[in-house]
């Protein structure tokens, strides 16, 4: 079964030409057609252009060339601009949207020879947990299509799980990639921010946006983050700092390892809930690593100051969409205003027009100083917290989300049981902290997630602590029935 | 309701968005609800905190030599627009 294989697997066959780049694509195009109608996990299919990229590949492989991505098939969430390729963000505004160039983090898995099957569904412009926001309708979780895949990389979450992809790429906000990672059980990792670049990445909120992966297992993540993570000098705010080797770093015992256990994380969690983890703990400490409880007293404040910061950036960032220079123009506006209003009014769905509403008030004088100017105070305090935290232990543990999947439709009158659902992975995002969420088993047949936070530039860590986990259990290796 | 029809009016008007009678009263509800719970916030003691704007410390606005690095692309870039004469972007006329 070439769909549950990892990507080392995978590579081994490509390298001894018991398959070809060619072949691989067109089994998972062929699983896409069968399964991805009742998911709907692709905004776009791009069919023949992975047969010729893939095509390429091999004559790459032929020529000598050899690489861990090299003729590996992925999906791209349609956030990241694809040359010549609708671009569309979950969004009408963007519907007819052929970006003019690639996304850096697009150039580089190309470059790495990596095979484009299509773009993956997600919440409108990134903004929401369960990927119902998307102008191309909700995606199902392959685990129960009753049930969300969560969001906003709900599409890329679905996509892998349900093995239409060996990978895909996802963007984390406030837990885009680490939430439907856990509602899906596939392994998601949210790097640092400034460790992959931002350029062409479609803007929500840019102190908070950051780039990421999707796989099966924290080794293949391990493999694509490599090819993706690195100095961009088209992002400004890219950081420079040396791209350690992250699947050399692997294998490193965990002997001495300690782990802080987030307290906060655990105030409501239901029993069940929390029993995963405390298993997840004993494994841990069989690996010999300590554990050790840590408080952050303002962590549980991180839902409103992130209900600050994030609708007051993507106020900004949304600005861009005026109908002017791209993107959905209304029919005979009757003025320039007329132009603006109405082209954005039609244009956004409601979630994103709730969020561009909620920051213009936020930043709108008289407002200013007790919201924004506030919650960036709140936003220092949570991170010197964490920072205190990274003194005493060199990972924090704890839940991805405080529940399964839930119904498709059930959060979606309530923003703010909705916004709730992110409250264990929005701390990382507001301090900048990369971190991973892994399958640590089933709660009502449905898959839980195990998150893992560590210091700035500690993928390494975070990568080699997954992967420890994942070669004493199989929960990552589970596929939902009629997908395996 | 911490905000009243005007209000969301006004930041409607700032945002440059249009919203239609059926969803006016649906924003009222809901903005209001994250205006409350965003609230939380005020009781926070924060005295002499430096805001933070950027997650990480020590970062600073590079800078870049004052050299022409992109090509032109106009029209490439324009296919996308709703209007374009003569590589400009039309919009109804603002000046009579």
């Amino acid at each position: 079964m070439l769909h549950t294989l990892s990507i080392g697997e995978l590579c081994r066959k490509l390298d001894s030409r018991q398959i070809s780049s060619v072949e691989l694509t067109r089994h998972f195009l062929a699983r896409i057609e069968r399964l991805n109608p009742a998911l709907n996990a692709l905004i776009t299919l791009t069919a023949a252009e992975a047969l010729a990229a893939a095509a390429a590949a091999d004559g790459r492989r032929a020529a000598g060339e050899q690489g861990p991505l090299l003729g590996i098939p992925l999906i791209h969430k349609d956030i990241f601009c694809t040359d010549g390729v609708r671009t569309s963000c979950g969004s009408r505004m963007l519907d007819n949207f052929i970006a003019p160039y690639d996304a850096t983090i697009v150039t580089r898995l190309k470059d790495a020879g990596a095979v484009m099957l299509g773009k993956a569904n997600m919440d409108e412009f990134a903004m929401g947990s369960s990927n119902e926001t998307s102008y191309y309708g909700p995606v199902k979780n392959p685990w129960d299509v009753t049930k969300v895949p969560g969001g906003s990389s709900g599409g890329s979450a679905a996509a892998t799980a349900a093995g239409l992809a060996p990978f895909t790429t996802g963007t984390d906000t406030g837990g885009s990639i680490r939430q439907p990672a856990a509602l899906t059980g596939v392994t998601g990792i949210k790097p640092t921010y400034g460790r992959v670049s931002r350029y062409g990445m479609i803007a929500f909120a840019s102190s908070l946006d950051q780039a990421g992966v999707l796989a099966r297992s924290a080794a293949d993540a391990a493999i694509v983050l490599q090819a993706m993570a690195g100095f961009d000098p088209r992002d400004s705010t890219s950081v420079d700092v040396p791209v350690p080797d992250y699947s050399a770093a692997l294998n490193a015992p965990l002997t001495g390892l300690k782990i802080g256990l987030l307290r906060e994380f655990f105030d409501g969690l239901e029993a069940r809930n929390s029993a995963l983890i405390h298993d997840a703990l004993k494994i841990y400490s069989s690996l010999g690593a300590e554990t050790v409880e840590v408080s952050l007293p303002h962590l549980p404040l991180s839902v409103p100051t992130y209900y600050v910061v994030a609708p007051a950036e993507c106020s900004s960032n949304l600005s861009r969409f005026d109908g002017v220079r791209f993107g959905y123009r209304c029919d005979s506006p009757k003025d320039l205003l007329d132009l603006y209003t109405r082209s954005r009014g039609e244009g956004f769905g409601a979630e994103v027009k709730r969020r561009i509403m909620t920051g213009t008030y936020v930043l709108s004088a008289g407002y200013f100083d007790a919201y924004y100017l506030k919650a960036q105070k709140v936003r220092r305090l949570i991170t010197d917290e964490f920072r205190a935290a990274f003194a005493q232990v060199d990972l924090l543990i704890g839940p991805t989300t405080p529940t399964p999947a839930f119904a498709i439709g059930a959060k979606m009158d309530d923003p703010i049981t909705m916004y709730l659902n992110d409250i264990y992975t929005i701390g990382a995002n507001l301090a900048g902290l990369p971190g991973l969420s892994l399958p640590c088993g089933f709660v009502d047949d449905l898959p839980m997630g195990l998150q893992l936070i560590g210091p700035h530039f500690s993928e390494a860590k975070l990568l080699t602590a997954a992967h420890q986990f994942q070669q004493a259990t199989d929960w990552h290796r589970q596929s939902p029935r009629g997908y395996d | 309701m911490s905000l009243t029809r005007q209000d969301v009016e006004k930041i409607a008007q700032l945002a440059r968005l249009s919203i239609t009678e059926q969803e006016m009263p649906v924003y009222v509800t809901s903005l209001s609800s994250i205006v409350d719970f965003v609230d939380e916030l005020s009781r926070v003691q924060t005295g002499h905190v430096e805001p933070m704007a950027h997650p990480l410390d020590g970062q600073h606005q590079r800078l870049r030599a004052d050299a022409v690095t992109e090509s032109d692309n106009h029209e490439k870039y324009q296919a996308n627009a709703p209007a374009v004469q003569a590589a400009l972007y039309v919009v109804p006329r603002v000046i009579d």
